[in-house]
């Protein structure tokens, strides 16, 4: 305050009212570079999105751009296999990733909020794949699932499986080697979130519950659940929106393979636009993935009942 | 934060069993007072083993030389962290790195206090219609917006300038952190602000002198993120950047997994290098990452 005083010597006596400088513009002054950021490299290119959807573009074959219509669409939902499947994929993956990683996550808060010794070591070593990127997380992994020199030729060596095995190109191993590197990052962001929120459940809820003789089981679901249980739904639905627009890990670590078997929407997508160049049709089904994450979203909060009952 | 609570709950636990003599012999109550030394740490350690073979594994790559199977890093060999930096230009990306972080930091920073201020303290007419794109554009994939991104810079003249990449990380790391940002904001009581008001500051230096510095868990929670979160992303490098030598550390990963041969010493040394900043800037905010989100993010 000492600051503050010294502070507020050095402009003249006769000015505005004090804080209430130009208070009707001053808000918008103030968001003004974010609105603009965000009209410029976020709104528009959506609209554009929008707009490409109804044309047929392609700047490799310009002789056939031209307005489509809902050509493209009938061409996703009617004539185009590799749509339904990697959205079926995509689905899959959300919620086997988002489900997994919620209940760990869940878990691991729970324990590492609990008083022992070496808690902040533990702390800081469960949380640390969190900083890890994407691409960095697939070269770890690349690392340990190599058929030549992973994981698998030490267990063969313990005579657990063959040599030679690699879980990244065989069809039926795939899923669960790409489940299991997303895990290892993915883990520590749910258990960080609710962590957090457990900060603030107050102690004598539970000091009042001991009390009553409530087991531990019933403190936990009445106690600790209901508070967490806006943080769990808003968590795991920015995370399952994460999980299905994150082309990173699985774009290097199986690069959609092997015969298609990861390719996510966003990564057919992807692979539609920058290989195919047929930015018609990418508009198109990127205007689809909106459009389903929007209406699920809204399902997802409406059934979850987000921000009713269960008040902290 | 974290030792405030070892304070705080270490002596709360003991006194309900101080107070209550008579029930103790019911059974449970005394098994679980002790049991969690078990149930804390095996879980744990499983946990653990987890989160770090992966990382031993790729230390053990990095560090052994080419062709050896060895399961310790012993003898160390440093050629593939010579070769990575030197031959496979990684010194260059670690500089763009670097930089791209450093800058994405600074503005997101800057643009999300303003906006974020301006959400926890006023009301105005179109806030609720801001709100709710900030929250909508977390719907909105920028893996998705690729092409139109790529069309904008292109006229923008940007393509193949670090700024183009700054500009897009910049934006999509805005909405998230001016959310948390307003609701860090809106924890700091305006009655403290209102009092700097009467002692004479204007509006800026009452924020500067008495909000400000109650910001910083938050400030360095979202700095953080802004800063590995650019350095870790890699899509818009790749698709921006064309040069060799403007391209990024997480392109650099990428293009040694995605070769026809893959180099597992360099590519694990590549890793380390990309891994060594954002462990240590995890090191140090790790505390202020609980108490950042705590401070009422989520809830804002």
């Amino acid at each position: 305050m000492a600051q503050a005083a010294a502070v507020a010597k050095q402009p003249a006596p006769p000015r505005r009212r004090r804080g209430s400088a130009t208070p009707r513009r001053l808000p918008y002054l103030l968001i003004a570079p974010a609105v603009l950021l965000m009209l410029g490299f976020i709104a528009y290119p959506v609209l554009s999105v929008f707009y490409y959807s109804l044309q047929d573009y392609n700047p490799t074959k310009p002789w056939r751009n031209g307005f489509a219509g809902l050509g493209n669409f009938t061409h996703a939902f009617t004539e185009d296999p590799q749509f339904w499947d990697t959205l079926v994929f995509s689905g899959k993956w959300v919620v086997v990733e988002v489900g997994l990683q919620l209940v760990f996550g869940l878990a691991l808060a729970l324990i590492v909020n609990q008083t022992f010794v070496g808690r902040s070591l533990g702390r800081a070593l469960v949380f640390s794949p969190w900083a890890v990127s994407g691409v960095l997380t697939s070269a770890i992994w690349v690392l340990l699932y190599n058929s030549q020199t992973g994981i698998s030729r030490y267990l063969a060596d313990l005579g657990i499986g063959e040599y030679g095995t690699s879980w990244l190109s065989d069809t039926s191993t795939v899923f669960p080697a790409a489940v299991v590197a997303d895990l290892w990052r993915g883990v520590p962001f749910f258990a960080i979130l609710i962590l957090a929120d457990l900060q603030s459940v107050s102690k004598d809820l539970y000091e009042a519950a001991e009390v009553d003789g409530a087991s531990r089981l019933r403190q936990f679901l009445h106690i600790t659940l209901p508070h967490l249980k806006d943080a769990i739904i808003l968590s795991t639905l920015l995370r399952a929106v994460w999980e299905f627009n994150n082309v990173d890990l699985l774009y290097t670590l199986t690069g959609g393979g092997p015969a298609g078997e990861t390719t996510t929407l966003p990564l057919y997508i992807a692979n539609t636009s920058v290989d195919a160049h047929d930015f018609g049709y990418a508009s198109a089904l990127t205007t689809v993935a909106f459009v389903i994450l929007l209406f699920c979203s809204m399902v997802y909060l409406r059934l979850s009942k987000f921000g009713v009952g269960g008040d902290k | 934060m974290i030792t405030k609570d070892i304070d705080t709950v270490a002596p709360a636990v003991p006194a309900p069993v101080a107070d209550e003599p008579p029930q103790r012999p019911r059974k449970g109550r005394r098994a679980w007072d002790e049991a969690p030394r078990r149930q804390i740490y095996l879980p744990l350690g499983i946990y653990l083993l987890f989160t770090l073979v992966p990382f031993y594994w790729i230390l053990l790559f990095a560090l052994r030389p080419t062709g050896s199977t060895s399961l310790v890093p012993w003898p160390m060999t440093f050629e593939h962290f010579d070769k990575v930096w030197n031959d496979r230009s990684f010194g260059t990306y670690f500089e763009n790195s670097v930089y791209v972080g450093l800058a994405t930091l600074l503005m997101t920073t800057l643009v999300a206090l303003a906006g974020g201020y301006a959400l926890a303290r006023f009301d105005f007419k179109v806030k609720r219609a801001f709100m709710l794109a900030l929250l909508c554009s977390q719907f909105v994939p920028g893996a998705l917006l690729l092409v139109p991104l790529f069309q904008i810079f292109a006229e923008l003249q940007m393509i193949n300038s670090l700024g183009s990449v700054i500009l897009a990380e910049t934006v999509f790391q805005l909405p998230l952190s001016m959310i948390l940002i307003s609701g860090f904001i809106r924890n700091v009581p305006y009655s403290l602000e209102e009092a700097a008001w009467v002692d004479g500051c204007n509006r800026f230096t009452g924020f500067r002198v008495v909000v400000l510095p109650l910001l910083r868990p938050g400030l360095i929670a979202v700095g953080s993120f802004a800063f590995v979160h650019s350095w870790n992303h890699f899509l818009f490098a790749l698709m921006f950047l064309s040069d060799q030598e403007k391209q990024t550390i997480p392109v650099g990963l990428n293009s040694l997994m995605s070769a026809d041969s893959v180099d597992l010493g360099a590519l694990a040394a590549g890793g380390i290098v990309a891994a060594v900043p954002v462990v240590i800037v995890f090191a140090f905010i790790q505390k202020w990452l609980i108490t950042g989100f705590s401070a009422g993010a989520v809830k804002g």
